[in-house]
Parts: C-alpha cells; sequence; structure tokens
C-alpha cells in the first residue's frame, strides 16, 4: 500500500490455560497480518493433526484448540512454529476464494428503530444518528458520502465469530482511507438480526439478535445464519461466511429489500458469487485497482 | 417416551458433552456447565457420559412422565420430590408413568442435572444435542423448556444394565461452598496489566455478580488497572482493547479493567477485550457452581500444574465409576 504498513514479524505464542494456544501474529490490524493467520490457519487444519480440535483465525491472531490427552501442549507448538516458519515468504501465496455481493438496505427502519432505545449514556451522540455520527468522526461531508465509502470498495471476511456465522470485515483499501468508528460507549443489549455494523475498523454483520456494540448503519436482505438451511446457499451448512471470503454490499431501497424478502419465503434466493484469486501483493500494491478487478467477476454471474 | 414439561422452571436445557469443532465460525461448544455432575448422573441411570440430560436452573421444573423412567438428579442440592414426596440426590431414583417430578428450593450453587436411562432423545445438530439458544440450535428446538413440550426420553442402552450401586458416595459428590480457590494460568495479554493490576488480580478478593450465566460469569472486586500504550491500530481506545481475537474457553477478559469476567460455555467466541489467563480445563465446573455472592480467589498455576490437575480429575470421575460399579 502507499503508506508504509507495518512489517510482519514473528508470531508471539501463549496459552489459553491447558486447551487452547493463541498465536499473535500482530498487534495491530493489517491485511498482511490477517493473511499470514489465514495461511498458518489453512495449513495447520490441513494436516489434520490427532488432538487439534478448532483452528480459528482471527483478525490478528489464531486461537487453536486442542486436547492435552492426546496433543501434548509442546508438540502442537512446535508444529504450529513450523508451519509459521514455512510461510516466511507468505506475501507471495494467493488465496482461492470467492467473492460475494450482500445486498444492504442502509439507513433502514428496523436500526433506527433500535438506536432509538439506546442513546442516552450508549451513544456519543444520543441527538444524532449513528451513520451521521460515524460521517463526521471520518471527516466526511454528510451520511451519503459515507454510505458511498462504505460499499464502494470490498471487504475482506478477516475473521468468522462472536457468535454463530458472523463476520468481521476489513475494507480493502489503504490504510488512511479505512472507515473508522468508535463502538457505543455502553453495548445495547438489542441489535436487530442483520444489522450491518461497526466498531473500530471493522464492519460486521449480525447473524442473529442480540447484544452488540457496533455502530449500525443499515440491515442486509438476505440471512447469513441458516439454522434450518433452507435456502440453497446453505445446503452445505448453516453457516454462510468463511474467513478470506470478499464482500462487495449493494445498496439497495425497500422495494427491492422487499423483493429479497420474498424470494426468500419462496425459498429461490441465492447470493450472487464468483470464485475468485486473492493475491495479496496485487492487493497491497494497487488496492483500488485490483478491487476493480476482483468486482469485475460479479459481472454477468 | 416422553417428559411433560408442566412447568419449565427457569431455565432448563437439553445440553450433552458439548459440541467440537465449530468454534470457528463462532458456535460455541454448550453442553452441560457443570459436566462431572451431569456425566455421574448418567452413570447412575446406565448412560454413557454422552447421554443428553436436562440442565435445571436455580428453579427446576416441573414434569411428568408417560411410561416408567429409571432417572437420577445430581449437581447443585435441591430436594426432589416425586408426587411430592421428597426423594434424595445422587441416587437412582424410579419413576413410574403419571408420576410427576419436582423440585424444593436451591439450597447452593446454580445448577442441578436431571438424567434418564437412555437419554434425552432429541436429534444431534452439528455433532451435539446441547442447545445453543442463542444460535437457536440444538436442544428442544434451540431453545429452553416451555410448558407443554414433551420431551422425548430415549431406550434404555446396553440392555438395560445398571451399575451395581444406587447411590454415588458422599466422597465423590462435588462440595458447593461460598469460597473458591479457581485456579488459572496467566497469559494471553497479562501482559497487558500493570505489577498493581496483576497483584489485585491474584492477590485481591472476587465476588460473583448476579451477571452470570451459560455465557459467563461476571465478578466484582479492587479492578485492575492497565499499562498505558499508544493503541495498535484496529484496537479500539480503551487500554483493555485488543484488535479482535478469538475467545479461549474459561479465560478472563477485564473491560475497562472493573469487573473480571470469566467466559464460560456458551461464550462468545471472540472480541476486542483483552485476556489475562485462563480457567483451567479442571477447574470449570468449580466455576459453573459458583453462585453469585460467591468469593473467589484466582490461583496461578503453570501449564504443568494444569496437566496434572487435568490427569487428577479424570481419575476421580473413574474412581467414581469404578465405586458405583458403572458397566458403561
Amino acid at each position: 500500500m502507499s503508506s508504509p504498513e507495518p512489517a510482519v514479524l514473528e508470531a508471539r505464542y501463549t496459552w489459553g490455560g491447558d486447551e487452547f494456544l493463541f498465536v499473535e501474529v500482530s498487534e495491530s490490524m493489517s491485511l498482511a497480518a490477517n493473511f499470514k493467520v489465514m495461511s498458518i490457519a489453512a495449513k495447520l487444519s490441513a494436516m489434520e493433526l490427532p488432538g487439534i480440535v478448532d483452528v480459528c483465525p482471527a483478525n490478528a491472531s489464531l486461537l487453536v484448540r486442542f486436547d492435552p490427552d492426546v496433543l501434548p501442549p509442546s508438540t502442537l507448538e512446535e508444529t504450529v512454529r513450523t508451519v509459521e516458519g514455512d510461510l516466511t515468504h507468505h506475501q507471495d501465496q494467493a488465496l482461492e476464494t470467492r467473492i460475494v455481493e450482500v445486498p444492504v438496505w442502509y439507513d433502514d427502519p428496523f436500526t433506527k428503530e433500535v438506536a432509538e432505545r439506546f442513546r442516552e449514556g450508549f451513544h456519543q451522540e444520543p441527538g444524532g444518528t449513528d451513520i451521521d455520527y460515524a460521517a463526521k468522526v471520518n471527516n466526511l461531508k454528510d451520511a451519503a458520502e459515507f454510505i458511498q465509502r462504505h460499499h464502494e470498495q470490498p471487504w475482506l471476511v478477516s475473521m468468522v465469530g462472536f457468535v454463530a456465522g458472523l463476520p468481521f470485515l476489513f475494507q480493502l483499501v489503504e490504510r488512511e482511507k479505512q472507515l473508522e468508528v468508535p463502538k457505543y460507549l455502553s453495548p445495547r443489549t438489542d441489535t436487530p438480526k442483520l444489522t450491518v455494523g461497526h466498531g473500530g475498523c471493522f464492519g460486521c454483520i449480525y447473524s442473529v439478535r442480540g447484544a452488540g456494540g457496533y455502530q449500525m448503519f443499515g440491515v442486509a436482505a438476505a440471512p447469513i445464519f441458516d439454522p434450518t438451511q433452507s435456502l440453497a446457499d446453505f445446503k452445505d451448512f448453516m453457516v454462510f461466511f468463511k474467513p478470506g471470503d470478499i464482500v462487495k454490499f449493494k445498496p439497495v431501497n425497500e422495494a427491492e429489500y422487499d423483493g429479497i424478502q420474498a424470494e426468500i419465503t419462496a425459498g429461490t434466493f441465492r447470493y450472487r458469487q464468483v470464485p475468485v484469486t486473492f493475491d495479496l501483493s496485487k492487493a497491497l500494491a494497487n488496492p483500488e485497482g485490483y478491487n476493480q478487478e476482483l468486482m469485475e467477476a460479479l459481472n454477468g454471474v | 417416551m416422553a417428559f411433560d414439561i408442566k412447568n419449565p422452571g427457569l431455565a432448563t436445557t437439553v445440553q450433552d458433552q458439548g459440541r467440537r469443532g465449530h468454534y470457528n465460525v463462532g458456535i460455541p461448544q454448550s453442553g452441560s456447565m457443570d459436566q462431572y455432575s451431569a456425566e455421574l448422573g448418567n452413570v447412575l441411570v446406565g448412560n454413557t457420559a454422552q447421554e443428553a440430560v436436562l440442565e435445571c436452573t436455580y428453579l427446576g421444573p416441573v414434569l411428568t412422565t408417560d411410561t416408567d423412567a429409571v432417572i437420577a438428579v445430581t449437581g447443585a442440592p435441591v430436594e426432589v420430590r416425586i408426587n411430592g414426596e421428597a426423594r434424595p440426590q445422587w441416587t437412582r431414583l424410579q419413576l413410574n408413568a403419571g408420576d410427576e417430578l419436582s423440585f424444593g428450593v436451591i439450597r447452593g450453587g446454580t445448577r442441578y442435572y436431571i438424567a434418564v436411562q437412555g437419554g434425552i432423545d432429541v436429534p444431534e445438530v452439528l455433532g451435539s444435542r446441547s442447545t445453543y439458544s442463542l444460535g437457536a440450535i440444538g436442544g428442544f428446538h434451540g431453545r429452553k423448556l416451555e410448558a407443554g413440550d414433551q420431551v422425548p426420553v430415549g431406550s434404555p442402552l446396553n440392555g438395560g444394565a445398571l451399575p451395581d450401586a444406587d447411590t454415588v458416595p458422599e466422597e465423590f459428590r462435588p462440595v458447593f461452598e461460598k469460597e473458591q480457590a479457581v485456579r488459572i494460568v496467566l497469559g494471553l495479554y497479562d501482559h497487558r496489566l500493570t505489577d498493581e493490576g496483576l497483584d489485585n488480580l491474584l492477590n485481591g478478593e472476587w465476588k460473583v455478580t448476579p451477571v452470570a450465566d451459560r455465557m459467563g460469569l461476571r465478578y466484582s472486586g479492587p479492578g485492575v488497572s492497565w499499562k498505558e500504550r499508544e493503541q495498535p491500530f484496529g484496537a479500539g481506545s480503551d487500554p483493555s482493547n485488543i484488535v479482535d481475537a478469538g475467545y479461549a474457553v474459561g479465560s478472563i477478559q477485564i473491560p475497562g479493567g472493573t469487573q473480571p469476567i470469566i467466559l464460560h460455555r456458551d461464550a462468545v467466541s471472540g472480541g476486542g477485550y483483552a485476556m489475562v489467563g485462563t480457567v483451567i480445563s479442571a477447574d470449570m465446573d468449580l466455576v459453573a457452581r459458583a453462585a453469585p455472592g460467591t468469593s473467589t480467589r484466582f490461583i496461578a498455576v503453570s501449564l504443568e500444574e494444569a496437566l496434572v490437575a487435568r490427569k487428577e480429575l479424570a481419575e476421580r470421575k473413574k474412581n467414581a465409576r469404578a465405586a458405583l460399579g458403572a458397566h458403561s
């Protein structure tokens, strides 16, 4: 990227009790750190080492759950360190993934209604809206410009978690163009299902209704977590997103939103999506140019 | 065969040993909070450790059975009643068709378990029958029980073989006290605490607050302080913030430095608060038994000591099975 990114040095290894190994690749968030996390996670998972229960890649760190009765902690640490060591040239690697178009009704009535219940004592600007506040702290002209910035460039799913199937999203732009918004002062006890939220430098889509502290900008039109697995996109698994997925938000209006609801009810809704190879070096060298290439892959789908 | 729920109690859910391998997409392990008590209940009724039980929280259910059933109630101390008559805990009990099972007032701890021969027979979701309420999966339709539910019970295993003894000896029952020493392995982001903060964590007295459920338990106490630093990009502005990361189950986070939270079996899988240590696997059941007001000290142990404690717990379960003359 044009601004210097902090180099990703050797990871820090530490234990979460006797069942978890925590590997902090970087203290700060960057695309390079996330890419290294995903590379370690993919390689470690592919080894299918007996005693590994879960490999959980996160934004800039990795959590490995293991069964110490089967896999001694020292053996696990040695294994992960070897995987990390083998990745010293990780920046040359490409990620086989997909780009997905996610329709969003920005500035919708559902999140507005909930936001109005959590102002005084919860929000930095109790008299205003979340989007207006987000525009202001990012020195943007108005809510419309913030929304434009939010959907015009794609995002990388840098982590899935918090609750079932919730994607954390990192926008694929230079650091100085990244949207940063503080979380609520105190978390809400309610967030509408499918709220498109933002906290710090991360976007997210709330997969289920519940507590949350991210600012709320809109609502995604289609499910991302479907325990009934009734839609075609959920045939294989109830969770839609995987780390490494690329997301392009598409603004929709109320009529389009309603149209999508009808498709969901009829069981015919499918996400527009296409496989792509994500190349880290291209993304770092010319983010917006490379994003254009990625987004063009969606044309004609 | 089924249990007919007349009154569901406060929060009664179907649980088993938990759901493994989906934490990477935010689906927690779930499972009985007090695994030890649930497992011994299963042993008493001739089940394997995997069978699903009913986990009752403070106020238990009132239920009737539509056929004869063999049950056991383990976990937190409570009066068990069959057709209004008091019966002992930690003992195998016979229910006849039409009998009503109910409970008195809990006398300590937080949760007790109803194990039934054949297990609670709800469908497995992602390899487990445990309820994950937030995601509405597993258990009985993904939720806590409600009045009118007909909860299916499975057929007896191993031809209905039961262990030789019908009561768990006193020495193998857990204690439910208002004071606990919880062993933790320091790590993760403990280096972010000041010396004074670490000292408060390990030498302070912490009390379980009423904000305690299957997701986690919040403690009040002296608070801790964090080292000042320029926050890394993406980490958030408070010194207790980190770039959102995976949370170890049992890890202790201290948002803002005030009230530590121990994440338990239904915990969120990740977030942006620094964890400073993790409860050892052998003490997770102990934490699950902590009622609000429980005075708690955190004892730092090494990873090696945690592994020894883990073996000791496994040994204790084995000895309890042997004492009961279990066949499964």
